[in-house]
């Protein structure tokens, strides 16, 4: 699903120069569930913002579902990422103006969708983060745990291949988290490759992988056993 | 452009920031009402000078003396040059074959004139027949001056509207007697005249019972005359300055006036003022286009500021939309529209406002120089294409801004 070979990037500020990414090497295969850890600077966050096509490497490939993403304009990188992935923010970054089911049905209103149908498959989504009953809420009506279910929906709606999260506890309490991974989890049991950011111990553990990155190299890579949220939020 | 859901944001936006929006629009809108009030002045100066134009027979050459500023022959300046009947008679054999329109003038300021107990002083002019041609006045009751009345000296008078209005309060004029200066005048016309009350405040009788009136022998205070008429304006230009400059030098010989004493014979010709008017009438169109069109740059480049700092605080939401998909001229279209949107309301506000004034107002305007304010629909369709690319123009810069906005730098954008 993924694939990156020998990744670099460096960023240039004034006559300084910030190696951040030193070669990075890195396959995630379908329906996989990885978490990328590392303290800050370790350059987790520039990894994932490349994987998103948010950011282009200076070096190396990078394959997405076949598909080689390099040079791409502006309007073609758009396009990849609504129909490859699907984002979720540490600060949710709901539009705060529109309702929770407008701010689901946003992706599919960029893919062309008539409006009929992307009423109905946002309410799907909504349904699916048990969230139905708040679809007409805004943002700000609602609780963090909440939001970043909406948020969530909204990365479910235009059916992407990856989901790549960036710190999607970082904002909440441990018990939200734990819902919040535990709904993760289960949208990963149907199959959808997923990829956190995250510098939680307890949340990488929630992951089926590890990948652990320092100084801009992976230093370590391992397969976890999966402690499922559910349980672990009764405990 | 009749999506709903741009529609539902553009809203949203606004609704979010009402002052800021109102404000936008104020700048937008006062821009619009200053440009159509500007251009309704314009247009009000032309209708005035038009006005001015429709007092006399377009294309009248008039002729005056004054007195002589030049020593010539051995004469000193300052002597007062009078015409009378020959000067006339010179001209009008001169040039029969030119002449459509003419007439001696003898008048006086200031005449007494009375009707049982109103009473008046109003300008007389013993004139002929022709005059009220000249004059471009209309016979609102009765006759004017006739032939006969200049043959038989008849003591026979037409009077302006203003005149009836002032001496006979509505009543029947005709054939009454009005005593001028102590001698009664059979009244038998009444005129109107579009030159309004100014040119109506006159009583016209026969040249030659003015003069014999008067004491005043065979003297003329001015001629009035017209062309043939012409094909095309350069040419009746041409010929009534030709025959102008040939009159002047003519009566200059005949009165032994110095050919370069520009002040004893004056010629006042009509047409070449009409020139000069057009062309003062454009210069003002065109200036006030060029002040009122900066004034609406002035709004564009509020609108694109505020569209600006639009782009600015909605930086993240923009990353957002990038993020989950939208195509850089999707957000292109979301702020141009936002911006076409707020400038056209705003920019038809100020249209209907200006138009309201025009309308209240505009029909009280009655100057010399301003009359009747007015913009027509051209004007307006005008203005209206100006707004919808105006806006176009405020917003482009700021759009495409925002289209350039870095997805991941918009994320970071606390």
């Amino acid at each position: 699903m993924i694939e990156i070979k020998n990744l670099h990037k460096s960023y240039h500020m004034g006559a300084n120069s910030l190696h951040v990414l030193k070669g990075i090497n890195f396959k995630v295969s379908e329906g996989e569930m990885v978490s990328i850890m590392g303290s800050s600077g370790s350059g987790k966050s520039t990894l994932l913002n490349i994987l998103g096509i948010l950011d282009e490497a200076d070096e190396g490939t990078y394959n997405l579902d076949g598909t080689l993403i390099k040079n791409l304009n502006e309007k073609v990188a758009a396009r990849y990422r609504n129909k490859f992935l699907g984002f979720i923010f540490q600060s949710f970054n709901l539009i705060n103006y529109k309702s929770a089911l407008e701010n689901v049905a946003m992706p599919l209103y960029y893919q062309g969708v008539k409006r009929n149908i992307r009423v109905e498959k946002a309410m799907h989504y909504l349904e699916k983060v048990g969230l139905a009953d708040w679809a007409s809420h805004l943002p700000n009506e609602l609780s963090g745990g909440q939001k970043q279910r909406v948020a969530i929906a909204r990365a479910l709606a235009s059916d992407p291949k990856v989901l790549l999260a960036d710190e999607p506890t970082g904002a909440l309490d441990t018990k939200t988290s734990y819902e919040v991974m535990e709904l993760i989890q289960g949208i990963n049991d149907e199959g959808k490759t997923i990829l956190i950011v995250t510098h939680e111990d307890d949340i990488a553990h929630m992951t089926k992988r590890i990948v652990n990155l320092k100084d801009g190299i992976i230093i370590d890579d391992s397969v976890v056993t999966q402690v499922r949220a559910k349980r672990e939020a009764y405990v | 452009m009749f999506n709903i859901e741009r529609w539902q944001e553009i809203f949203e936006a606004i609704r979010k920031n009402k002052l800021r929006t109102f404000l936008t629009g104020l700048s937008v809108a006062s821009g619009i009402f200053i440009l159509v009030i500007l251009l309704a002045i314009g247009q009000g100066m032309s209708n005035g000078i038009a006005k001015e134009f429709e007092n006399d027979a377009t294309n009248r050459i008039s002729v005056w003396t004054n007195v002589t500023s030049v020593e010539y022959k051995g004469l000193n300046p300052g002597r007062i040059i009078e015409m009378d009947n020959r000067d006339y008679e010179m001209a009008v054999n001169k040039n029969s074959d030119k002449l459509e329109l003419k007439s001696g003038v003898y008048s006086r300021w200031g005449q007494l004139t009375s009707y049982k107990k109103e009473s008046g002083s109003y300008r007389v002019e013993g004139v002929r027949g022709d005059y009220q041609f000249l004059e471009n006045e209309t016979l609102v009751i009765g006759r004017y001056i006739n032939e006969n009345d200049l043959n038989s000296f008849e003591k026979n008078a037409v009077i302006g509207n203003q005149v009836y209005l002032d001496l006979f309060k509505g009543k029947d004029a005709i054939g009454e007697y009005v005593e001028i200066a102590g001698i009664k005048f059979k009244v038998v016309g009444v005129y109107t005249d579009p030159g309004g009350e100014r040119e109506e405040t006159r009583i016209f009788i026969p040249l030659t019972t003015a003069q014999r009136v008067y004491n005043a022998g065979d003297k003329l205070r001015s001629l009035a005359f017209t062309l043939e008429k012409h094909d095309n304006y350069e040419g009746a230009l041409a010929a009534s300055e030709a025959f102008s400059a040939e009159l002047t030098a003519d009566l200059k010989a005949k009165h032994t006036i110095a050919p370069a004493d520009e002040r004893a014979v004056n010629v006042n010709n009509t047409l070449e003022n009409t020139k000069r008017f057009y062309d003062l009438n454009n210069m003002i169109r065109w200036f006030f286009w060029g002040v009122g069109i900066c004034t609406i740059i002035a709004g564009i480049v509020g609108v694109s500021n505020i569209m600006l700092i639009i782009v600015k605080e909605r930086t993240k939401e923009i990353g957002v939309r990038k993020a989950i998909g939208a195509q850089p001229w999707s957000i292109i279209g979301m702020i141009l529209h936002e911006s076409i949107f707020v400038t056209a309301i705003a920019g038809f506000v100020g249209l209907i406002f200006s138009l309201l004034l025009l309308q209240l107002v505009g029909p009280f305007i009655e100057t010399d120089y301003i009359r009747n304010p007015s913009v027509d629909f051209s004007v307006a369709i005008t203005t209206v294409i100006i707004l919808v690319v105006a806006g176009a123009v405020a917003g482009f810069f700021p759009a495409y801004r925002a289209a350039n906005i870095k997805p991941i730098e918009a994320l970071r954008d606390e």
